[in-house]
């Protein structure tokens, strides 16, 4: 009995110590350094006192923790090892195939701890939805950033985006329609990214097929009759298109964002991507900084970064990558774009159609209750 | 402890003077049905491992073959994440940690209930099953604020013990289970008892080694768990095997890395799961 | 072989004199209590949220969702893939097992078995949904099945592939428990083999093999990754549905309903389990 006795005990202490853990309070682990800046209360580089400053400030955190950036996706790869190399601060990436709800969950479980992500990458929906967790910052470049595309005060700010694509094994030919789509040689081939309940990119394939077939952004329906048809002629392939599955020619259809319809990106060198010129659905990420960042000297310094126009900058960068920068516009005036880059995007014939949060959730909504009746 | 082994214990077991003839066409009805087994079920299992291989092994084009996809799991390339080596020490460490946690919290108390606490079984039973009912996803959600309070003190990745002893019980319980129901456990406490023995000694010195066999198979499926398990490690932000492997897949636009990772880590936990089954040799003559 | 319960006054060591008068579910207490931080309090916090509402306010009325006849059919498909995957799993693992245990009990063959069995339980995901796609899907290696793509079929295959090896490692002791003597103990009373096992292995392995199917139903239930990978354009059952609730990016993200969802789960479980105990009651009554 003595030694079961002493498991009791044992057991009971470990249980008191876990509670007694619980009730003391945590505090926010960011390093503030040797300056007496706060940057986490900055909102923009020039009132913590200029650029090097925040350099200094951020270097002496010496660490990044970004959440959801597949180093594939857009040229994140070399947009991390960059501003590792230029400013020598570790970057750690975590989750690379979170969506964005899932980074601002962890935005919420980690909150407190070393861990926490200090920058996020994430759709318009969630941005929207989640600004209490934001801290506002505007980038010394916050002019060239169209109105539409930024929150007055820097909650959020878009930086990338491209346009819906349809990409293609090129032993189909050319394709210049989505009518095409429905003839029997493309059988079992035709895939989306993901669910459409659930994933930014498989919704608006839909949305884009939707377009396409005469329908309006605030109606659905045309596109998920599309994808019935397409299911009908045996031709809507279910499966989850990875680079594998594109290689071994399970999937070799898939509607996706432009700048992951890269040759580079899927892994295969005989892709074509096209774009329909009546339905040309674009769709931008934003950028948002975590109120309580762990890091929140170099979480600044990485949106300088991001949205610096030099030639090594993020936003160059990201147009190697294939997507469209939301400065373009301003860069190409004034000459800092990366021109060879910019050609290489897919040619877009036809007036771009964004999708606002209203419409958006409409669109949510209509696919919750439809989807799987039509495809599955 | 005996097997059902028609072919290997019946000069000493076969006491009771059966006719020779029925033994062995017993025992070659037998062999035939075990050598069929096998090969089915050798065929099944091991055709996917083998399109996984030959996948791993493909070149640029399909139809070549390359030994890229295997020797990029040594190129890893590091932006944002640690190295190989260090997720598999990391995961290695865990595998232990759980292991040892498995061993010294269920099996003492799987036959101490099962001896002294009977109407605690049910509860038991029912307890050990709930970690499988809830999806990894969900109970990360759970975790969360649990986990939030261990970072503040404790970072590093080997405190995903505290969950994978959790997600190994229904496992674990089932496999002791078997085993606890297959000796007799009140007849070996009773008389160890009657010699004087502690509940201390009956439980480890002469219940566990009559389990051995079960005792091995339930660490053999937690070390198995935590060779394998991903979505709590990924959802929790750590860097364990399997998220390295997924993170280092992602680097690569290159499918192949995948299926080469995937199998050798197969490969890695099927040696050390061979290593450890000569660690549970049987002794003969204990039945 | 059912255990009576000993009483302490049956047989009392010479130790009487030193011994503390606890009783004796204090020695479970270590156990339970991990598994009450561990375990019930992430669980109960995921069914407290089940009844909120994204406010935090209650919200009781979420319950009815279960009735939703979309959330009907994903509880459906759920039942059914798990009822396909563990039954197959639980009968061709149980053959398995048997193969190995009547082998040699220190051979090559059994470790090389038990190994595998290890590796592949837990084995799934994406590496193992391509490798099912590559060998019988469309473009299949082997043939192309052209009910791969039905649910549940397909699936319910590759889940196979991993509930047959857990059923092995955890029905083997089972197996290996069945004394030999009693086989030749009733071959002297004349029995045939059939006669055997419907009355003497059976019933003695039932509620082993009871136990490795629950669980693998239970396995097969929460499994998402191999799913996904198999087909993640439409959701079939809870775990993929769950899924868009906790990580919609398109505002369909609603962590309550997936408490709720997993709630619904657990519910599962629970009848399924009641369904179990009233088995093992009935195979039990076979022993005695």
């Amino acid at each position: 009995m003595r030694s079961s006795y002493r498991f009791a005990v044992a057991g009971v202490a470990a249980a008191a110590l876990f509670t007694a853990a619980g009730c003391s309070s945590s505090s926010s682990s960011s390093a503030s350094g040797s300056s007496s800046v706060n940057w986490a209360n900055e909102t923009s580089a020039s009132a913590g006192g200029g650029m090097s400053a925040l350099v200094t400030a951020a270097k002496a955190e010496g660490t990044l923790n970004v959440i959801a950036l597949p180093p594939t996706w857009a040229n994140y790869g070399t947009i991390i090892s960059t501003f590792e190399k230029d400013y020598g601060i570790k970057v750690n990436s975590a989750l690379p195939d979170g969506t964005s709800q899932q980074e601002v969950d962890a935005v919420k479980t980690e909150n407190g701890t070393a861990k926490a992500p200090d920058v996020l990458d994430i759709g318009m929906s969630v941005a929207l939805a989640n600004t209490s967790l934001f801290a506002p910052y505007q980038v010394s470049t916050w002019s060239s950033i169209p109105a539409a595309q930024k929150a007055p005060n820097g909650l959020w700010v878009q930086d990338y985006g491209g346009y819906m694509a349809v990409g293609y094994s090129s032993k189909f030919g050319t394709i210049t329609s989505l009518s095409q789509l429905l003839s029997s040689k493309f059988k079992n081939s035709v895939a989306l990214n993901g669910n459409p309940t659930s994933a930014n990119a498989a919704l608006n394939g839909v949305m884009m097929a939707n377009l396409a077939e005469g329908g309006t952004a605030s109606n659905i329906a045309d596109g998920v009759s599309f994808f019935q048809k397409l299911k009908a002629a045996g031709n809507f392939s279910p499966v989850s298109a990875t680079g594998a599955t594109i290689k071994a020619g399970s999937t070799p259809v898939v509607f996706n964002w432009d700048y992951l319809n890269l040759s580079s990106y899927v892994g295969v060198s005989n892709w074509k991507v096209f774009i329909p010129s009546n339905a040309v659905l674009g769709g931008y990420y934003a950028q948002a900084i975590n109120k309580n960042a762990p890091h929140p000297a170099a979480a600044r310094l990485w949106e300088e970064f991001l949205y610096s126009q030099s030639a090594t900058g993020g936003q160059n960068l990201w147009l190697q990558g294939g997507a469209r920068p939301v400065e373009q516009p301003t860069m190409t005036s004034n000459g800092s774009i990366d021109t060879s880059a910019a050609s290489k995007l897919p040619a877009v014939a036809g007036t771009p159609v964004f999708l606002s949060p209203t419409q958006a959730t409409d669109a949510a909504n209509y696919l919750a209750a439809n989807w799987a009746k039509a495809v599955g | 402890m005996a097997a059902v082994t028609a072919l290997n214990e019946s000069p000493a077991a076969a006491s009771a003077g059966q006719p020779r003839g029925m033994q062995l066409r017993r025992r070659r009805r037998l062999n035939v049905f075990r050598y069929v087994v096998f090969t089915v079920f050798g065929l099944f299992f091991a055709l996917p491992l083998l399109a996984m291989l030959r996948f791993s092994l493909e070149g640029a084009k399909l139809g070549t073959w390359s030994l890229t996809a295997w020797r990029q799991i040594a190129s890893y390339q590091n932006t944002g994440i640690p190295p190989l080596i260090s997720s598999i020490e990391i995961t290695l460490e865990l595998a232990v940690i759980t292991c040892v946690v498995m061993l010294v919290l269920l099996v003492p108390t799987m036959i101490w209930i099962r001896l002294r606490v009977q109407w605690l079984a049910r509860t038991m039973e029912v307890l050990c099953l709930l970690p499988l009912t809830i999806p990894a996803i969900v109970l990360v959600v759970g975790l969360g604020p649990i986990y939030n309070r261990i970072q503040h003190y404790e970072l590093s990745a080997l405190m995903l013990f505290w969950v994978y002893v959790i997600l190994a019980l229904p496992y674990a319980y089932r496999a002791l289970a078997a085993g606890l129901s297959a000796i007799d456990v009140t007849t070996l406490s009773e008389a160890a008892r009657s010699l004087g023995a502690s509940w201390f000694t009956v439980i480890v010195r002469v219940i566990a080694p009559n389990m051995r066999q079960a005792i091995l198979n339930a660490l053999l499926l937690t070390a198995a768990l935590v060779l394998g398990e991903f979505t709590i490690a990924y959802l929790l932000l750590y860097n364990n095997l399997q998220e390295e492997l997924y993170s280092i897949s992602r680097n690569t636009p290159n499918a192949g890395v995948v299926y080469s990772t995937s199998f050798a880590a197969l490969l890695f936990a099927f040696v050390l799961l061979l290593i450890l089954s000569y660690a549970g040799r049987r002794r003969r003559g204990r039945g | 072989m059912a255990a009576a319960a000993t009483s302490e006054t049956g047989a009392r060591p010479s130790r009487a004199g030193r011994r503390l008068a606890a009783p004796a579910w204090v020695g479970t207490v270590p156990f339970l209590a991990y598994v009450a931080v561990f375990l019930l309090l992430p669980t109960g916090i995921v069914v407290v949220d089940s009844l909120k509402n994204p406010n935090g306010a209650w919200a009781f009325s979420n319950v009815t969702e279960l009735g939703n006849p979309l959330v009907r059919g994903y509880f459906i498909g759920s039942f059914k893939l798990c009822v396909l995957s563990s039954v197959s799993g639980a009968v061709l693992g149980a053959i398995l097992a048997y193969a190995i245990a009547s082998g040699n009990p220190d051979g090559t063959v059994r470790r090389l078995y038990i190994a595998v069995s290890g590796v592949l339980a837990q084995f799934g995901g994406v590496t193992l949904a391509f490798a099912f796609l590559v060998l019988i899907g469309p473009i299949g290696l082997l043939i192309h099945a052209s009910w791969y793509f039905d649910f549940p079929w397909g699936i319910g295959l590759i889940y196979t592939y991993f509930q047959v090896p857990l059923m092995v490692l955890v029905f083997l002791p089972a197996i290996d428990g069945v004394k030999v003597q009693w086989r030749e103990a009733s071959e002297n009373l004349g029995a045939s083999a059939w006669q055997y096992w419907r009355y003497v292995g059976g019933p003695l392995l039932m509620p082993a093999f009871l136990g490795g199917l629950l669980l693998l139903f239970a396995n097969a239930l929460s499994a998402f990754a191999t799913i996904q990978a198999w087909e993640n354009q439409i959701a079939y059952i809870v775990p993929q549905q769950i899924s868009t609730a906790l990580s919609s990016e398109v505002g369909l993200s609603n962590v309550n309903v997936a408490d709720l969802l997993a709630l619904g789960m657990v519910i599962m479980v629970a009848i399924v389990m009641t369904g179990y105990a009233l088995l093992q009651r009935r195979a039990a009554r076979w022993l005695r």
